[in-house]
């Protein structure tokens, strides 16, 4: 069932805002994305299975009103339940981030739940994340820098669910004090989260629920220390040198894309 | 049937913790020790057990919560429920969206008058008194808008609480009521002041702001029309007359200034520089729409439009802040056909937060205001929940401080947005309602929230200021219509015209998109209500947010309305135009309105100002025989006018959209940037610089220069960023006080013929202003003696430039030691209202000195443009503009930033200052600090040739900073660990965290 380029369908609506970008670096990587709203969906549920990639982006669905995602993973369920577990069910692949996430965890695709971060505060920053898990998504990656913004972010699970996943690989990503932390200062964990996890995996892999957004490191100038490396390449290189213009994030979008080839 | 379903977290939740330590700091008589969380969704309707159960189990995500429905969750030991809902009519968009789930769920909409209602109960344990439960609850809520319900554990019955069902009951009305205006001139003074009276509650409705010439004006015109007017057209006359609308200050002629402020000196300017550029001018569309816009590329427009919600902010500081940025989000989906809001930016004025001095609205000390602290802490809230929720990265910003915004505080909330130049072949930013058209409001419902908005901020704050005036916006149902409008309908060509509704509500949208085609009808019973018992003059000018106007081609609104309903966005026709010359609004097909359209637009009477300038009392400050540099510049790190704000930059998410360059925060040591750049579109390397300049207290000295310095501070922050000067826009926006006082309007003579002077000098076109003309209070203190607080007028400029490469936009830290120190332009003796002299002066507000900048143009012009080069060659390493705080604050600055010291000497810095620590707390204009590798020093200088520039150091490995004065001896001597702890210091006794913002090591 391999081909070249896969489809990707990037759900929106209902507040749902990082569709565009997600887009962008999905098309960026090489492959082709539709942006579609779920109402579209819902009206026409086959449209589905013509896709390889589900994506739920970040965002702020129904404005995390009632807990977040839960009422776009409501919604969701309520008229798309068959066409969705068809769609895991089949050699696709899934991504839920930030918001989607949320979603995603209210779907039940994944274990454990997203709470308040423990600081009570919505917060945008960067993080080190060290990759532990194993999954399409993942490739061969060994540690990400990428940027979060959330306020619902502490991942919570029990430690019995905890320990399986961690036998299966499905721990994603984990926080952890790497460049970034050190080079801003900054705590590791930046909501409280269980076992440092930022992202988990299911379905063998195939389905990613993550907080950090890797769309929105997708280029080299996102980064916090873009100024500082720039600085010191144009030194290195005696003049000004073209810097490179991708970021890390976009490996993950690429990756996804491989996974089809 | 009325039922409740309690949603409780099954898991640790770590609210619980922040609530129970804010609670022990109200200093209760005992001590709360645990605080529990209960969401609580009161449901009227008819439902059977098992959708109630559905809805119950929909409302739980079974990993984290249980739910229970009617009895109370199982909670430990608690002895209070304090229980924080809504008033009647307030909007509650959580309810809002559970009644959507719950619609999903049971398949059925609901009926008339059946509702949601939430609420939250806080679970309180420990040794605490009903007093102090009642401390709690006043802690927790704003009585304007918000209920609280103490109940004891003792008294609960059967595990369940009685039910408060907000829901709004309206006295049926008569529906339109005539004004007689054939009265006294004294009646007319108090129709215009106080509003039309209302036989049947027998209480007037509240103020019209109309003065007795335009009570007079209209007396004649309907005496003419051989009628009385109808309350509704008063009222609109009132909306579309106001100074919020009309800006009568900046129209009117003034002294010999004949065509007025505005047409005079800031429409002057814009055409002017246009005029100049010529083939260069790159303005696009000015004052004439919602937001202004500039070429970004061939392709496409950049708007930016910044507006203030102050008064309402005041009252509700969430709900004031969340409409102010989603009322000018609109602005930019109301540019043109829609432009896509790429940007927010935010600036606050707000009091000194530790003030806890009780103020009142009124002599019975009833109306008690918020202290500083509860303002500034919803204030930011209001903006971090209105741009996060909506997906507009908050890119840009700042916070000031002084005792006088204390009762108003300024809250300045703007957005960029970006169009296509030109949609299926036509200008994109040109519209034009058609005779024919439908008239169509899309987005939300309407409720008697927010009337009287527009001519309550034209007047002063008292105890008759309508608490209705407060809405609270709703950015997923705008969120809704934004995308529904911009990303789809726009393109497909469905509208001709399309504005926002914003103060005065339809009743000035409608009017104004009937301009362009010649007049209106209206069936006012048409528009949707959120509930029964509305009069239709309230629906015609309420301000319930979230809406937007469009005219509607008969022939596409079908197509329209269906897209806008798979959207799930309400769309209603509730008229149409026409090219009768009048403004007709029918209620259940009787005229009840009927407008001339040039009366009501151009009827008001002029009237002519007249200002003089009051000389002002000031005097040097004492300076101290010894001054310690060192400690005074520690000092000034530690005001909140010059420290950092991480503490609301990081809860603000900037980076949505991925278009981040030049982030709020940069370097290792996340010093907060003076201006920044996002990239808009991510296909091209153009990005967008954003950047802002005021000086409140240069007002205390003199208008003029304050709004000198304001532009300059607004340009430089930009060029030294990698703006270009030939590409520079800015925006005005005016917060004055008593304006109709001479003295203040001769003030805002001299700052207007500045904004003059200065945006013809540097060639940056005004592309849009707005001006908020009454920033005054007054009340009473706590022994009721009358008092009144007055802004210092303030002029906010905001600059937006395009850049063409974003990899060339440069930081303010500095970079690599070794680097080489250089500061361009010339510093004098100019601290007069500088920070560091207030800070000498302390509450002797008299003696803040008497020389504010004075800004040289033809000398910063060169300089800026010999930076801009010098960045776009790529030799700048860093680059901050210097301001408030002058030199010293801005060395600290770029150490904190890098988290690298600095060895300085000012020797050889150019200027007449005739003291160390004037030359280092000097705010001269026209200044930046840059660093330069050493192997590009010769170069550098050489594109520096005929500017005042000086090397004064160089960067050093070290984690000191060092400054020598002319002697060689040692001015500042400090560490790095010093300077970010006393910059990060404010932020984070502001920060709820309570320590320094996410920092993990003390270092």
């Amino acid at each position: 069932m391999k081909k070249k380029i896969p489809k990707i369908i990037i759900m929106s609506g209902y507040g749902l805002n990082c569709e565009e970008e997600t887009q962008f670096a999905f098309n960026n990587a090489g492959g082709k994305a539709d942006i579609v709203h779920i109402n579209d969906l819902i009206k026409s549920p086959k449209l589905l299975s013509t896709y390889d990639v589900l994506v739920f982006p970040g965002g702020f669905s129904y404005g995390d009103d009632t807990g977040s995602g839960k009422a776009y993973a409501n919604k969701f369920k309520n008229h798309l339940a068959q066409e969705l577990q068809d769609f895991v069910n089949r050699d696709t692949l899934t991504i839920g981030i930030c918001n989607g996430f949320q979603i995603i965890t209210n779907l039940g695709l994944l274990p454990g739940g997203l709470m308040h971060n423990s600081s009570g505060q919505y917060i945008d920053r960067w993080v080190d994340l060290k990759v532990v898990g194993h999954s399409p998504w993942l490739g061969k990656m060994k540690t990400i820098s990428l940027p979060i913004a959330h306020g619902e972010g502490r991942y919570v699970i029990d430690e019995g669910e905890y320990k399986d996943m961690k036998k299966k690989r499905q721990v994603a990503f984990q926080y952890t004090k790497g460049t970034l932390c050190k080079f801003q200062n900054l705590k590791d964990n930046p909501n409280g989260a269980m076992y440092d996890i930022a992202g988990v995996l299911g379905y063998d892999g195939r389905v990613l629920g993550m907080m950090p957004h890797p769309e929105r490191a997708m280029f080299s100038h996102h980064r916090p220390d873009f100024q500082l490396q720039k600085e010191i390449l144009k030194r290195k290189s005696g003049k000004i040198k073209q810097i490179p213009t991708d970021g890390e994030g976009i490996i993950l979008f690429k990756n996804a894309i491989n996974y089809f080839k | 049937m009325i039922s409740r379903i309690y949603i409780k977290p099954t898991r640790k939740d770590s609210r619980g913790d922040l609530y129970q330590k804010s609670f022990n700091n109200l200093d209760l008589t005992g001590k709360v020790t645990s605080v529990e969380l209960v969401d609580s969704y009161t449901i009227d309707a008819k439902l059977s057990k098992t959708e109630l159960a559905n809805i119950a189990q929909a409302l739980t995500n079974k990993r984290i919560e249980s739910s229970s429905i009617n009895t109370l969750p199982p909670s430990g030991n608690f002895s209070f429920i304090c229980e924080i809902g809504f008033m009647p009519g307030v909007t509650d968009n959580v309810a809002h969206t559970t009644m959507e789930e719950i619609v999903d769920t049971i398949k059925r909409p609901f009926t008339p008058g059946e509702a949601v209602y939430t609420s939250r109960l806080f679970f309180i344990a420990g040794t605490v008194s009903e007093s102090d439960v009642k401390k709690i609850a006043y802690s927790l809520h704003n009585q304007l808008i918000e209920r609280f319900n103490i109940i004891k554990k003792s008294s609960i019955k059967n595990n369940e609480l009685s039910t408060i069902v907000p829901s709004v009951k309206l006295a049926k009305k008569v529906p339109v009521i005539e004004v007689a205006l054939s009265v006294s001139d004294d009646e007319l003074i108090k129709i215009g002041k106080e509003g039309i009276f209302d036989k049947e509650s027998n209480t007037r409705r509240g103020p019209l702001a109309l003065d007795l010439a335009s009570m007079k004006i209209i007396q004649e015109y309907f005496h003419k029309l051989k009628r009385n007017p109808t309350d509704i057209e008063l009222e609109s006359l009132a909306q579309t007359w106001s100074e919020h609308c009309k800006h009568t200050i900046f129209a009117n002629s003034i002294d010999d200034i004949k065509d007025g402020l505005y047409k005079t000196y800031i429409k002057g300017a814009t055409n002017k520089i246009r005029k100049e550029k010529g083939d260069n001018d790159f303005c696009i569309s000015v004052f004439s729409d919602n937001a202004g816009g500039i070429v970004f590329d061939k392709d496409h427009i950049i708007t930016h439009k910044v507006e203030t919600h102050n008064s309402p902010s005041a009252l509700d500081p969430f709900g004031g802040a969340i409409t102010g940025i989603v009322g000018v989000n609109r602005d930019t989906i109301g540019f043109g056909l829609g432009a896509k809001p790429v940007g927010n930016t935010f600036g606050f004025c707000f009091g000194n937060p530790d003030d806890t001095r009780p103020l009142y609205r009124d002599k019975n000390l009833t109306q008690k205001m918020l202290p500083p602290k509860r303002i500034i802490d919803g204030v930011i809230r209001g903006v971090n929940v209105g741009g996060n929720c909506s997906g507009i990265p908050t890119v840009s910003g700042f916070a000031r401080y002084d005792d006088r915004f204390r009762a108003k505080p300024l809250v300045f909330v703007g957005t960029v947005g970006l169009s296509p130049r030109k949609i299926n072949g036509k200008l994109a930013h040109e519209k034009n309602a058609q005779s024919g058209d439908y008239i169509v409001i899309v987005g939300g419902k309407v409720g008697a929230d927010g009337i009287h908005g527009a001519t309550f901020s034209s007047v002063a704050m008292d105890s008759s200021s309508p608490a209705t005036a407060v809405q609270i916006g709703d950015p997923i149902t705008q969120k809704k219509l934004s995308d529904a409008i911009v990303k789809e309908a726009r393109n497909l060509g469905l509208y001709t015209s399309i504005t926002d509704n914003g103060a005065g509500g339809i009743s000035c949208s409608v009017a104004e998109m009937a301009k362009e085609c010649g007049g209106c009808v209206v069936d006012i019973e048409k528009v949707p209500l959120k509930y029964e018992g509305l009069t239709p003059w309230q629906i015609w000018i309420s301000e319930s947010q979230e809406r937007m106007t469009l005219s509607v081609p008969k022939n596409k609104w079908k197509e329209f309305n269906a897209l806008m309903e798979s959207r799930g966005v309400l769309a209603v026709r509730i008229g149409e135009f026409n090219n009768s010359k009048d403004c007709v609004v029918k209620h259940n097909g009787k005229v009840i309105m009927k407008m001339a359209m040039d009366f009501l637009h151009n009827g008001l009477p002029t009237r002519s100002l007249v200002s003089e300038l009051t000389p002002k009392n000031l005097s040097e400050p004492k300076l101290p025989t010894n001054i310690n540099v060192t400690d005074s510049l520690l000092a000034l790190l530690r005001s909140g006018n010059i420290g950092g704000f991480a503490w609301i930059s990081e809860q603000y998410d900037h980076e949505v959209q991925a278009g981040s360059v030049i982030k709020p925060q940069s370097g290792p040591g996340r010093v907060n940037t003076d201006a920044q750049v996002i990239r808009p579109l991510l296909s091209s390397t153009k990005g967008v610089v954003l950047s802002t300049g005021l000086y409140p207290s240069y007002s205390d000295i003199d208008t003029y220069h304050m709004a000198g310095s304001a532009i300059d501070t607004a340009i430089r922050n930009a060029i030294a960023c990698g703006a270009s000067m030939d590409n520079l826009a800015i925006l005005d926006n005016f917060c004055w006080c008593s304006s109709y006082d001479k003295s203040r309007l001769a003030e805002l003579v001299l700052a207007v013929r500045a904004c003059y002077d200065y945006a013809v000098g540097y060639g940056t076109p005004f592309i849009s202003g707005k001006d908020s003309m009454f920033n005054d209070f007054r009340g009473y203190d706590k022994k009721g003696n009358p008092l009144s607080i007055s802004i210092p007028p303030t002029l906010l400029i905001s600059a937006i430039g395009v850049i063409p490469d974003i990899n060339k936009a440069v930081t303010p830290e500095w970079k690599v030691a070794g680097d080489l120190v250089y500061v361009l332009g010339e510093t004098h003796d100019e601290l007069g209202a500088s920070e560091y002299y207030k800070l000498l002066a302390g509450n002797d507000t008299t003696k803040i000195g008497t020389q504010v900048p004075r800004v040289n143009w033809q000398k910063n012009k060169k300089t800026y443009k010999a930076l801009e080069k010098a960045i776009k060659t790529g030799v700048i390493a860093s680059s901050l503009s210097i301001s408030s705080g002058g030199i010293a604050c801005a060395l600290a600055k770029a150490c904190t930033g890098s988290m690298l010291g600095a060895d300085i000497s000012i020797k050889k810095l150019p200027g007449t200052y005739t003291s160390g620590s004037n030359a280092l707390f000097s705010e001269s204009q026209g200044r930046v600090l840059v660093t330069v590798a050493k192997k590009n020093k010769s170069l550098f200088e050489k594109m520096m040739k005929g500017i005042a520039c000086a090397n004064i150091g160089a960067v050093s490995k070290g984690s000191t900073l060092i400054v020598k004065d002319k002697n060689g001896k040692k001015i500042i001597d400090t560490n790095i660990d010093k300077l970010y702890q006393n910059y990060h210091s404010f932020s984070s006794k502001m920060s709820p965290l309570g320590d320094l913002p996410e920092v993990e090591n003390k270092i």
